[in-house]
Protein backbone atom coordinates (compact mmCIF):
# COMPACT_ATOMS: atom_id res chain seq x y z
CA UNK A 1 0.00 0.00 0.00
CA UNK A 2 1.12 3.55 -0.58
CA UNK A 3 1.80 5.97 2.25
CA UNK A 4 2.37 9.41 0.74
CA UNK A 5 0.22 10.64 -2.16
CA UNK A 6 1.13 13.66 -4.27
CA UNK A 7 -2.02 15.26 -5.72
CA UNK A 8 -1.18 17.25 -8.86
CA UNK A 9 -4.36 19.19 -9.32
CA UNK A 10 -6.48 21.97 -7.87
CA UNK A 11 -10.04 23.00 -7.13
CA UNK A 12 -12.77 20.59 -6.18
CA UNK A 13 -11.08 17.46 -7.53
CA UNK A 14 -7.95 18.06 -5.44
CA UNK A 15 -10.21 18.39 -2.38
CA UNK A 16 -12.01 15.18 -3.39
CA UNK A 17 -8.71 13.27 -3.61
CA UNK A 18 -7.42 14.70 -0.31
CA UNK A 19 -10.60 13.41 1.33
CA UNK A 20 -10.16 9.92 -0.11
CA UNK A 21 -6.49 9.85 0.97
CA UNK A 22 -7.38 10.87 4.51
CA UNK A 23 -9.98 8.14 4.79
CA UNK A 24 -7.37 5.63 3.63
CA UNK A 25 -4.85 6.88 6.19
CA UNK A 26 -2.56 8.11 3.40
CA UNK A 27 -0.49 11.28 3.92
CA UNK A 28 -1.88 13.78 1.37
CA UNK A 29 0.41 16.29 -0.37
CA UNK A 30 -1.05 18.88 -2.72
CA UNK A 31 1.20 20.13 -5.53
CA UNK A 32 -0.07 23.60 -6.40
CA UNK A 33 0.76 26.73 -8.40
CA UNK A 34 1.57 30.11 -6.87
CA UNK A 35 -2.03 31.18 -7.58
CA UNK A 36 -3.45 28.35 -5.49
CA UNK A 37 -1.54 28.64 -2.22
CA UNK A 38 -4.81 29.64 -0.52
CA UNK A 39 -6.82 26.85 -2.16
CA UNK A 40 -9.07 24.66 -0.03
CA UNK A 41 -7.16 21.52 -1.04
CA UNK A 42 -3.94 23.09 0.26
CA UNK A 43 -5.69 23.95 3.53
CA UNK A 44 -7.15 20.46 3.98
CA UNK A 45 -4.09 18.45 2.95
CA UNK A 46 -1.43 17.19 5.33
CA UNK A 47 1.23 18.96 3.27
CA UNK A 48 1.55 21.23 0.23
CA UNK A 49 4.30 22.08 -2.21
CA UNK A 50 4.43 24.86 -4.78
CA UNK A 51 5.41 23.62 -8.25
CA UNK A 52 5.48 26.85 -10.23
CA UNK A 53 3.80 30.07 -11.34
CA UNK A 54 0.10 30.63 -11.99
CA UNK A 55 0.26 29.72 -15.68
CA UNK A 56 -0.68 26.03 -15.94
CA UNK A 57 1.99 25.43 -18.59
CA UNK A 58 4.62 26.28 -15.97
CA UNK A 59 3.06 24.37 -13.06
CA UNK A 60 0.19 21.87 -13.43
CA UNK A 61 1.38 20.90 -16.92
CA UNK A 62 5.06 20.71 -15.99
CA UNK A 63 6.06 17.03 -15.74
CA UNK A 64 9.58 17.83 -14.55
CA UNK A 65 8.32 20.05 -11.72
CA UNK A 66 5.86 17.36 -10.61
CA UNK A 67 8.51 14.63 -10.52
CA UNK A 68 10.85 16.97 -8.59
CA UNK A 69 8.05 17.76 -6.12
CA UNK A 70 7.38 14.04 -5.62
CA UNK A 71 11.07 13.49 -4.81
CA UNK A 72 11.24 16.46 -2.45
CA UNK A 73 8.14 15.41 -0.52
CA UNK A 74 9.11 11.72 -0.58
CA UNK A 75 5.80 10.80 -2.16
CA UNK A 76 5.36 7.20 -3.26
CA UNK A 77 2.36 7.82 -5.51
CA UNK A 78 0.99 10.52 -7.84
CA UNK A 79 -2.69 11.28 -8.52
CA UNK A 80 -3.30 13.49 -11.56
CA UNK A 81 -7.05 14.18 -11.01
CA UNK A 82 -8.78 15.22 -14.26
CA UNK A 83 -7.75 17.77 -16.89
CA UNK A 84 -4.14 19.03 -16.94
CA UNK A 85 -1.88 15.92 -17.20
CA UNK A 86 -4.50 13.34 -16.21
CA UNK A 87 -4.31 11.70 -19.63
CA UNK A 88 -0.66 12.34 -20.33
CA UNK A 89 1.25 9.17 -21.16
CA UNK A 90 4.39 11.25 -20.61
CA UNK A 91 3.52 11.91 -16.95
CA UNK A 92 2.51 8.29 -16.35
CA UNK A 93 5.82 7.12 -17.83
CA UNK A 94 7.87 9.65 -15.85
CA UNK A 95 6.15 8.64 -12.60
CA UNK A 96 6.82 4.95 -13.27
CA UNK A 97 10.42 5.70 -14.21
CA UNK A 98 10.91 7.51 -10.91
CA UNK A 99 9.81 4.30 -9.19
CA UNK A 100 6.50 5.76 -8.03
CA UNK A 101 2.95 4.53 -8.33
CA UNK A 102 0.73 6.36 -10.87
CA UNK A 103 -2.95 6.47 -9.87
CA UNK A 104 -4.23 5.60 -13.31
CA UNK A 105 -3.49 3.13 -16.09
CA UNK A 106 0.06 2.68 -17.40
CA UNK A 107 1.52 4.99 -20.04
CA UNK A 108 0.95 2.46 -22.84
CA UNK A 109 -2.77 2.15 -22.10
CA UNK A 110 -3.16 5.93 -21.91
CA UNK A 111 -1.45 6.31 -25.28
CA UNK A 112 -3.46 3.50 -26.82
CA UNK A 113 -6.86 4.78 -25.66
CA UNK A 114 -5.98 8.49 -25.74
CA UNK A 115 -5.54 8.27 -29.48
CA UNK A 116 -9.15 8.23 -30.61
CA UNK A 117 -8.48 6.41 -33.87
CA UNK A 118 -6.59 3.67 -32.05
CA UNK A 119 -9.32 3.43 -29.38
CA UNK A 120 -11.91 2.89 -32.14
CA UNK A 121 -9.77 0.08 -33.53
CA UNK A 122 -9.50 -1.64 -30.12
CA UNK A 123 -13.26 -1.35 -29.64
CA UNK A 124 -14.06 -2.93 -32.97
CA UNK A 125 -11.65 -5.80 -32.19
CA UNK A 126 -13.90 -6.94 -29.33
CA UNK A 127 -17.16 -6.30 -31.15
CA UNK A 128 -18.03 -2.97 -29.49
CA UNK A 129 -19.95 -0.94 -32.09
CA UNK A 130 -18.32 2.31 -33.21
CA UNK A 131 -19.71 5.27 -35.15
CA UNK A 132 -19.08 4.67 -38.88
CA UNK A 133 -15.87 6.50 -39.70
CA UNK A 134 -12.33 6.33 -41.02
CA UNK A 135 -8.81 5.69 -39.86
CA UNK A 136 -6.53 8.76 -39.69
CA UNK A 137 -6.54 10.39 -43.15
CA UNK A 138 -3.52 10.64 -45.43
CA UNK A 139 -2.70 14.04 -46.85
CA UNK A 140 -4.73 13.31 -50.01
CA UNK A 141 -7.89 15.34 -50.50
CA UNK A 142 -9.40 13.19 -53.28
CA UNK A 143 -9.03 10.12 -51.14
CA UNK A 144 -10.56 11.92 -48.15
CA UNK A 145 -13.55 12.97 -50.26
CA UNK A 146 -13.99 9.39 -51.50
CA UNK A 147 -13.88 8.01 -47.93
CA UNK A 148 -16.30 10.72 -46.79
CA UNK A 149 -18.73 9.72 -49.54
CA UNK A 150 -18.64 6.11 -48.33
CA UNK A 151 -19.36 7.08 -44.70
CA UNK A 152 -22.05 9.63 -45.63
CA UNK A 153 -22.62 13.30 -44.65
CA UNK A 154 -22.96 15.13 -42.31
CA UNK A 155 -19.53 14.25 -40.95
CA UNK A 156 -17.31 15.28 -38.12
CA UNK A 157 -13.61 15.89 -38.66
CA UNK A 158 -11.99 14.84 -35.41
CA UNK A 159 -8.43 15.19 -34.16
CA UNK A 160 -6.93 11.77 -33.37
CA UNK A 161 -5.26 13.24 -30.31
CA UNK A 162 -8.31 15.32 -29.34
CA UNK A 163 -10.39 15.06 -26.23
CA UNK A 164 -12.70 16.91 -23.88
CA UNK A 165 -14.86 17.94 -26.84
CA UNK A 166 -12.03 19.86 -28.49
CA UNK A 167 -10.71 19.51 -32.04
CA UNK A 168 -14.04 18.71 -33.70
CA UNK A 169 -15.50 20.28 -36.89
CA UNK A 170 -18.76 19.44 -38.62
CA UNK A 171 -19.03 19.36 -42.41
CA UNK A 172 -22.17 18.93 -44.55
CA UNK A 173 -20.64 18.17 -47.97
CA UNK A 174 -17.46 17.60 -49.98
CA UNK A 175 -16.93 21.31 -50.59
CA UNK A 176 -16.94 22.03 -46.86
CA UNK A 177 -14.71 19.05 -46.24
CA UNK A 178 -12.14 20.41 -48.70
CA UNK A 179 -12.21 23.80 -46.99
CA UNK A 180 -12.24 22.57 -43.39
CA UNK A 181 -9.72 19.75 -43.62
CA UNK A 182 -6.56 21.92 -43.72
CA UNK A 183 -7.95 24.11 -40.92
CA UNK A 184 -8.75 21.06 -38.81
CA UNK A 185 -5.20 19.78 -39.30
CA UNK A 186 -3.68 23.13 -38.34
CA UNK A 187 -5.92 23.37 -35.30
CA UNK A 188 -5.04 19.82 -34.22
CA UNK A 189 -1.35 20.54 -34.65
CA UNK A 190 -1.60 23.71 -32.57
CA UNK A 191 -3.78 22.21 -29.83
CA UNK A 192 -2.39 18.68 -29.55
CA UNK A 193 0.96 18.82 -31.41
CA UNK A 194 -0.43 16.07 -33.65
CA UNK A 195 -2.11 16.95 -36.94
CA UNK A 196 -3.74 13.59 -37.64
CA UNK A 197 -7.50 13.77 -38.15
CA UNK A 198 -10.16 11.20 -39.02
CA UNK A 199 -13.78 11.28 -40.13
CA UNK A 200 -16.82 10.12 -38.24
CA UNK A 201 -20.52 10.24 -39.21
CA UNK A 202 -22.35 13.01 -37.31
CA UNK A 203 -25.29 11.47 -35.51
CA UNK A 204 -27.60 14.42 -35.01
CA UNK A 205 -30.20 13.10 -32.60
CA UNK A 206 -28.26 11.11 -30.08
CA UNK A 207 -27.81 10.98 -26.37
CA UNK A 208 -24.41 11.02 -24.76
CA UNK A 209 -24.28 8.06 -22.40
CA UNK A 210 -21.16 6.83 -20.66
CA UNK A 211 -20.28 3.76 -18.63
CA UNK A 212 -18.12 3.92 -15.50
CA UNK A 213 -15.73 1.03 -15.02
CA UNK A 214 -13.20 -0.05 -12.43
CA UNK A 215 -10.51 -2.56 -13.37
CA UNK A 216 -7.37 -4.06 -11.88
CA UNK A 217 -5.48 -4.98 -15.04
CA UNK A 218 -7.20 -8.33 -15.43
CA UNK A 219 -10.78 -8.11 -14.27
CA UNK A 220 -13.18 -5.21 -14.84
CA UNK A 221 -16.59 -4.31 -13.42
CA UNK A 222 -19.04 -1.62 -14.54
CA UNK A 223 -20.89 0.77 -12.28
CA UNK A 224 -23.72 1.43 -14.70
CA UNK A 225 -24.22 4.44 -16.92
CA UNK A 226 -24.43 8.20 -16.71
CA UNK A 227 -26.61 10.36 -18.93
CA UNK A 228 -24.62 13.43 -20.02
CA UNK A 229 -26.57 14.78 -23.00
CA UNK A 230 -27.17 18.26 -21.60
CA UNK A 231 -24.13 20.04 -22.99
CA UNK A 232 -23.13 23.47 -24.18
CA UNK A 233 -20.29 23.64 -26.70
CA UNK A 234 -19.61 19.97 -25.97
CA UNK A 235 -19.12 20.77 -22.28
CA UNK A 236 -21.42 18.92 -19.90
CA UNK A 237 -23.69 21.07 -17.73
CA UNK A 238 -26.00 18.64 -15.93
CA UNK A 239 -25.54 14.89 -15.58
CA UNK A 240 -27.68 12.16 -14.11
CA UNK A 241 -27.61 8.46 -13.36
CA UNK A 242 -29.16 6.24 -14.45
CA UNK A 243 -30.30 7.18 -17.97
CA UNK A 244 -34.09 7.48 -18.14
CA UNK A 245 -34.54 5.98 -21.61
CA UNK A 246 -32.44 2.80 -21.37
CA UNK A 247 -34.39 -0.42 -20.89
CA UNK A 248 -32.78 -3.14 -18.79
CA UNK A 249 -31.66 -5.22 -21.78
CA UNK A 250 -29.98 -2.28 -23.50
CA UNK A 251 -28.35 -1.29 -20.20
CA UNK A 252 -26.90 -4.77 -19.76
CA UNK A 253 -25.64 -4.90 -23.35
CA UNK A 254 -24.09 -1.44 -23.12
CA UNK A 255 -22.39 -2.01 -19.76
CA UNK A 256 -21.17 -5.49 -20.75
CA UNK A 257 -19.51 -4.01 -23.86
CA UNK A 258 -17.62 -1.53 -21.65
CA UNK A 259 -16.38 -4.33 -19.40
CA UNK A 260 -15.32 -6.36 -22.45
CA UNK A 261 -13.28 -3.47 -23.84
CA UNK A 262 -11.70 -2.64 -20.45
CA UNK A 263 -10.62 -6.26 -19.95
CA UNK A 264 -9.37 -6.52 -23.55
CA UNK A 265 -6.92 -3.65 -23.04
CA UNK A 266 -5.88 -4.80 -19.55
CA UNK A 267 -7.16 -1.57 -18.04
CA UNK A 268 -6.26 -0.56 -14.49
CA UNK A 269 -7.99 2.07 -12.35
CA UNK A 270 -11.19 4.06 -12.89
CA UNK A 271 -12.21 4.78 -16.47
CA UNK A 272 -15.15 5.88 -18.56
CA UNK A 273 -16.31 4.66 -21.94
CA UNK A 274 -18.37 7.23 -23.80
CA UNK A 275 -21.12 6.23 -26.21
CA UNK A 276 -23.67 7.86 -28.44
CA UNK A 277 -27.12 6.33 -28.08
CA UNK A 278 -29.61 6.62 -30.92
CA UNK A 279 -32.94 6.55 -29.14
CA UNK A 280 -34.91 5.99 -32.35
CA UNK A 281 -33.12 2.76 -33.27
CA UNK A 282 -31.78 1.67 -29.88
CA UNK A 283 -28.25 1.50 -31.38
CA UNK A 284 -25.27 2.60 -29.34
CA UNK A 285 -21.80 3.47 -30.60
CA UNK A 286 -18.54 3.73 -28.66
CA UNK A 287 -16.88 7.12 -29.22
CA UNK A 288 -13.95 7.38 -26.82
CA UNK A 289 -12.49 6.35 -23.49
CA UNK A 290 -11.39 8.67 -20.70
CA UNK A 291 -8.56 7.05 -18.78
CA UNK A 292 -9.07 9.01 -15.56
CA UNK A 293 -11.61 9.96 -12.93
CA UNK A 294 -14.28 12.28 -14.39
CA UNK A 295 -15.94 15.45 -13.16
CA UNK A 296 -19.34 13.74 -12.98
CA UNK A 297 -18.18 10.65 -11.05
CA UNK A 298 -20.28 11.59 -7.97
CA UNK A 299 -23.61 10.64 -9.60
CA UNK A 300 -22.29 7.09 -9.97
CA UNK A 301 -21.06 7.11 -6.37
CA UNK A 302 -24.51 8.23 -5.23
CA UNK A 303 -26.44 5.45 -6.96
CA UNK A 304 -23.95 2.64 -6.24
CA UNK A 305 -22.49 3.64 -2.88
CA UNK A 306 -18.99 2.85 -4.22
CA UNK A 307 -16.24 5.40 -3.51
CA UNK A 308 -14.59 5.53 -6.95
CA UNK A 309 -11.64 7.70 -5.92
CA UNK A 310 -10.80 5.48 -2.96
CA UNK A 311 -11.13 2.37 -5.14
CA UNK A 312 -8.87 3.76 -7.87
CA UNK A 313 -6.16 4.63 -5.35
CA UNK A 314 -6.26 1.15 -3.82
CA UNK A 315 -6.32 -0.66 -7.16
CA UNK A 316 -3.44 1.37 -8.59
CA UNK A 317 -1.48 0.79 -5.40
CA UNK A 318 -1.58 -2.89 -6.27
CA UNK A 319 -4.67 -4.30 -4.61
CA UNK A 320 -6.93 -6.51 -6.74
CA UNK A 321 -10.48 -5.35 -7.45
CA UNK A 322 -12.34 -5.80 -4.19
CA UNK A 323 -15.87 -6.02 -5.55
CA UNK A 324 -17.68 -8.39 -7.87
CA UNK A 325 -20.21 -7.32 -10.47
CA UNK A 326 -23.02 -8.92 -8.49
CA UNK A 327 -22.17 -6.78 -5.47
CA UNK A 328 -22.64 -3.55 -7.42
CA UNK A 329 -26.26 -2.57 -7.17
CA UNK A 330 -27.87 0.67 -8.19
CA UNK A 331 -30.35 2.44 -5.99
CA UNK A 332 -32.39 5.55 -6.75
CA UNK A 333 -31.52 8.50 -8.93
CA UNK A 334 -28.72 11.09 -8.82
CA UNK A 335 -28.32 14.45 -10.57
CA UNK A 336 -25.23 16.67 -10.72
CA UNK A 337 -25.39 20.36 -11.56
CA UNK A 338 -22.16 22.09 -12.49
CA UNK A 339 -22.07 25.54 -10.94
CA UNK A 340 -19.62 27.50 -13.10
CA UNK A 341 -18.29 31.00 -12.45
CA UNK A 342 -19.76 32.20 -15.74
CA UNK A 343 -22.45 34.70 -16.63
CA UNK A 344 -25.23 33.01 -18.64
CA UNK A 345 -26.67 36.45 -19.49
CA UNK A 346 -23.42 37.55 -21.12
CA UNK A 347 -22.49 34.70 -23.41
CA UNK A 348 -21.26 32.60 -20.45
CA UNK A 349 -18.28 34.90 -20.10
CA UNK A 350 -16.06 33.89 -17.16
CA UNK A 351 -16.73 35.74 -13.97
CA UNK A 352 -13.89 35.19 -11.53
CA UNK A 353 -14.38 36.97 -8.23
CA UNK A 354 -14.33 36.78 -4.47
CA UNK A 355 -16.84 34.67 -2.53
CA UNK A 356 -18.60 37.38 -0.51
CA UNK A 357 -21.40 35.26 0.86
CA UNK A 358 -21.97 31.54 0.69
CA UNK A 359 -24.77 29.27 1.91
CA UNK A 360 -24.66 25.64 0.85
CA UNK A 361 -27.84 23.61 0.62
CA UNK A 362 -28.09 20.82 3.17
CA UNK A 363 -30.41 18.09 4.32
CA UNK A 364 -31.20 14.64 2.97
CA UNK A 365 -29.62 13.42 -0.26
CA UNK A 366 -27.39 16.42 -0.92
CA UNK A 367 -23.66 16.41 -1.64
CA UNK A 368 -21.43 19.39 -2.42
CA UNK A 369 -18.08 18.95 -4.15
CA UNK A 370 -16.44 22.36 -4.21
CA UNK A 371 -13.29 24.21 -3.27
CA UNK A 372 -15.10 27.45 -2.41
CA UNK A 373 -15.11 29.02 1.03
CA UNK A 374 -16.21 32.47 2.25
CA UNK A 375 -13.56 35.04 1.33
CA UNK A 376 -11.94 32.83 -1.31
CA UNK A 377 -10.96 34.61 -4.49
CA UNK A 378 -11.28 32.42 -7.60
CA UNK A 379 -8.11 32.82 -9.67
CA UNK A 380 -8.69 33.71 -13.34
CA UNK A 381 -6.18 31.19 -14.69
CA UNK A 382 -8.04 27.90 -14.66
CA UNK A 383 -11.42 26.52 -15.63
CA UNK A 384 -14.63 28.03 -14.34
CA UNK A 385 -16.06 25.05 -12.42
CA UNK A 386 -16.79 26.45 -8.95
CA UNK A 387 -18.97 23.76 -7.40
CA UNK A 388 -20.82 20.57 -8.14
CA UNK A 389 -24.18 20.24 -6.50
CA UNK A 390 -25.23 16.62 -6.40
CA UNK A 391 -28.56 15.24 -5.22
CA UNK A 392 -29.82 11.72 -4.69
CA UNK A 393 -33.38 10.48 -4.15
CA UNK A 394 -35.50 7.37 -4.62
CA UNK A 395 -36.58 8.08 -8.19
CA UNK A 396 -36.14 10.68 -10.92
CA UNK A 397 -39.05 12.97 -10.01
CA UNK A 398 -37.93 13.02 -6.38
CA UNK A 399 -34.36 13.80 -7.46
CA UNK A 400 -35.57 16.68 -9.65
CA UNK A 401 -37.62 18.07 -6.75
CA UNK A 402 -34.61 17.74 -4.46
CA UNK A 403 -32.39 19.49 -7.04
CA UNK A 404 -34.84 22.41 -7.18
CA UNK A 405 -34.96 22.59 -3.40
CA UNK A 406 -31.15 22.48 -3.19
CA UNK A 407 -30.79 25.33 -5.69
CA UNK A 408 -33.35 27.39 -3.77
CA UNK A 409 -31.26 27.04 -0.60
CA UNK A 410 -27.96 27.73 -2.34
CA UNK A 411 -26.76 31.33 -2.09
CA UNK A 412 -23.58 32.82 -3.42
CA UNK A 413 -22.53 36.43 -3.85
CA UNK A 414 -19.41 37.92 -5.38
CA UNK A 415 -19.61 36.71 -8.96
CA UNK A 416 -22.08 35.42 -11.54
CA UNK A 417 -22.76 31.68 -11.70
CA UNK A 418 -24.79 29.21 -13.70
CA UNK A 419 -26.97 28.31 -10.67
CA UNK A 420 -29.96 30.32 -11.94
CA UNK A 421 -29.71 28.64 -15.31
CA UNK A 422 -29.95 25.23 -13.63
CA UNK A 423 -33.01 26.37 -11.72
CA UNK A 424 -34.76 27.34 -14.99
CA UNK A 425 -33.58 24.18 -16.71
CA UNK A 426 -35.13 22.00 -13.99
CA UNK A 427 -38.52 23.59 -14.72
CA UNK A 428 -38.31 22.85 -18.42
CA UNK A 429 -40.97 20.27 -19.36
CA UNK A 430 -38.64 18.36 -21.67
CA UNK A 431 -35.96 18.08 -19.00
CA UNK A 432 -38.60 16.91 -16.53
CA UNK A 433 -39.72 14.25 -19.00
CA UNK A 434 -36.11 13.33 -19.95
CA UNK A 435 -36.85 14.10 -23.61
CA UNK A 436 -33.59 15.60 -24.87
CA UNK A 437 -30.48 14.87 -26.89
CA UNK A 438 -27.00 16.40 -27.14
CA UNK A 439 -28.34 19.35 -29.18
CA UNK A 440 -31.18 20.22 -26.84
CA UNK A 441 -29.48 22.49 -24.31
CA UNK A 442 -28.07 24.88 -26.90
CA UNK A 443 -31.44 25.15 -28.64
CA UNK A 444 -33.09 25.76 -25.26
CA UNK A 445 -30.53 28.46 -24.42
CA UNK A 446 -31.06 30.16 -27.76
CA UNK A 447 -34.79 30.27 -27.05
CA UNK A 448 -34.75 31.39 -23.42
CA UNK A 449 -31.74 33.63 -22.88
CA UNK A 450 -30.24 36.36 -24.97
CA UNK A 451 -26.74 35.21 -25.69
CA UNK A 452 -24.39 38.06 -26.32
CA UNK A 453 -21.07 37.26 -27.86
CA UNK A 454 -18.16 39.24 -26.61
CA UNK A 455 -16.65 41.41 -29.32
CA UNK B 1 2.74 63.94 -25.41
CA UNK B 2 -0.71 62.97 -24.17
CA UNK B 3 -0.35 59.64 -22.45
CA UNK B 4 -3.20 57.16 -22.89
CA UNK B 5 -3.23 53.98 -20.84
CA UNK B 6 -4.78 50.74 -22.04
CA UNK B 7 -5.97 48.85 -18.96
CA UNK B 8 -6.91 45.21 -18.41
CA UNK B 9 -10.73 45.03 -18.10
CA UNK B 10 -10.49 41.88 -15.95
CA UNK B 11 -7.70 39.75 -14.47
CA UNK B 12 -6.00 37.15 -16.64
CA UNK B 13 -2.97 36.28 -18.71
CA UNK B 14 -1.96 38.75 -21.42
CA UNK B 15 -0.70 37.59 -24.81
CA UNK B 16 0.74 39.80 -27.53
CA UNK B 17 0.33 37.17 -30.25
CA UNK B 18 -2.67 35.19 -31.56
CA UNK B 19 -0.59 31.98 -31.23
CA UNK B 20 2.99 31.28 -30.09
CA UNK B 21 4.32 31.12 -33.70
CA UNK B 22 2.41 34.13 -35.02
CA UNK B 23 3.55 37.76 -35.30
CA UNK B 24 2.47 40.17 -32.52
CA UNK B 25 -0.85 41.99 -32.96
CA UNK B 26 0.86 45.39 -32.63
CA UNK B 27 4.43 46.68 -32.59
CA UNK B 28 5.98 49.58 -30.73
CA UNK B 29 5.66 52.81 -32.71
CA UNK B 30 2.66 51.59 -34.68
CA UNK B 31 -0.25 54.03 -35.20
CA UNK B 32 -3.44 52.57 -33.71
CA UNK B 33 -7.15 53.28 -33.99
CA UNK B 34 -9.70 52.53 -31.22
CA UNK B 35 -10.55 49.12 -32.77
CA UNK B 36 -6.91 48.01 -33.20
CA UNK B 37 -6.28 44.74 -31.38
CA UNK B 38 -3.13 44.92 -29.25
CA UNK B 39 -3.38 41.52 -27.58
CA UNK B 40 -5.49 38.77 -26.00
CA UNK B 41 -6.47 38.38 -22.39
CA UNK B 42 -7.10 34.82 -21.24
CA UNK B 43 -9.50 34.35 -18.40
CA UNK B 44 -10.65 30.88 -17.32
CA UNK B 45 -9.65 29.32 -20.64
CA UNK B 46 -11.53 31.92 -22.71
CA UNK B 47 -9.80 34.58 -24.78
CA UNK B 48 -10.95 38.16 -25.24
CA UNK B 49 -9.34 40.69 -27.57
CA UNK B 50 -7.88 43.80 -26.02
CA UNK B 51 -8.27 46.87 -28.25
CA UNK B 52 -6.45 50.19 -28.12
CA UNK B 53 -9.68 52.06 -27.31
CA UNK B 54 -8.33 55.33 -28.70
CA UNK B 55 -6.28 56.88 -31.48
CA UNK B 56 -2.55 57.03 -30.87
CA UNK B 57 0.91 55.67 -31.47
CA UNK B 58 1.93 52.63 -29.42
CA UNK B 59 4.67 53.88 -27.08
CA UNK B 60 5.28 50.69 -25.16
CA UNK B 61 3.84 47.62 -23.47
CA UNK B 62 3.92 47.76 -19.69
CA UNK B 63 3.67 43.97 -19.29
CA UNK B 64 5.50 41.05 -20.88
CA UNK B 65 3.95 38.59 -23.29
CA UNK B 66 2.35 35.82 -21.20
CA UNK B 67 2.29 37.90 -18.01
CA UNK B 68 -0.34 37.69 -15.31
CA UNK B 69 -2.29 40.97 -15.03
CA UNK B 70 -4.81 42.29 -12.52
CA UNK B 71 -8.04 44.09 -13.45
CA UNK B 72 -7.23 47.76 -14.09
CA UNK B 73 -3.51 47.15 -14.56
CA UNK B 74 -1.94 49.17 -17.39
CA UNK B 75 -1.10 46.89 -20.31
CA UNK B 76 0.18 49.46 -22.82
CA UNK B 77 0.70 53.19 -23.27
CA UNK B 78 -0.28 55.19 -26.36
CA UNK B 79 0.81 58.68 -27.38
CA UNK B 80 -2.41 60.45 -28.31
CA UNK B 81 -0.71 63.43 -30.03
CA UNK B 82 1.17 61.37 -32.57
Amino acid sequence: MIERLLICNRGEIAVRIVRAARELGIHSIVAHSEADDDGLAVRLADQAICIGPAQASLSYLNVEAIIAAAARTQADAVHPGYGFLAESAELAAAVAEAGLCFIGPDAKTIARMGDKASARREASLVGVPIVPGSQPLDDDLDQAIRIAGEIGYPLLIKASAGGGGRGIRKVENAEELARQLPLARAEARAAFKDERVYLERAISHARHIEVQILADGERAVHLFERECSLQRRRQKILEEAPCAVLDEDSRQTLCASAVRLAEHIGYRGAGTLEYLFDEATGDFFFIEMNTRIQVEHPVTEMITGVDLVREMIEICAGRALGITQAEIQRRGWAIEMRINAEDPDHGFFPSPGRVERLTWPAGPGIRIDSALYPGYRIPPFYDSLAAKLIVHAEHRDAALARARRALDEFEIEGFATTAGLHRRLLDDPRVREARFDTQYLEAWLAGTTHEETLA
Amino acid sequence: MSRISVQAPFPGVFYRRPSPEAAPFAEQGEPLSPESVIGLLEVMKQFAEITAGDHGRLVQFEVEDGAVVEAGQVIAVLDGDA
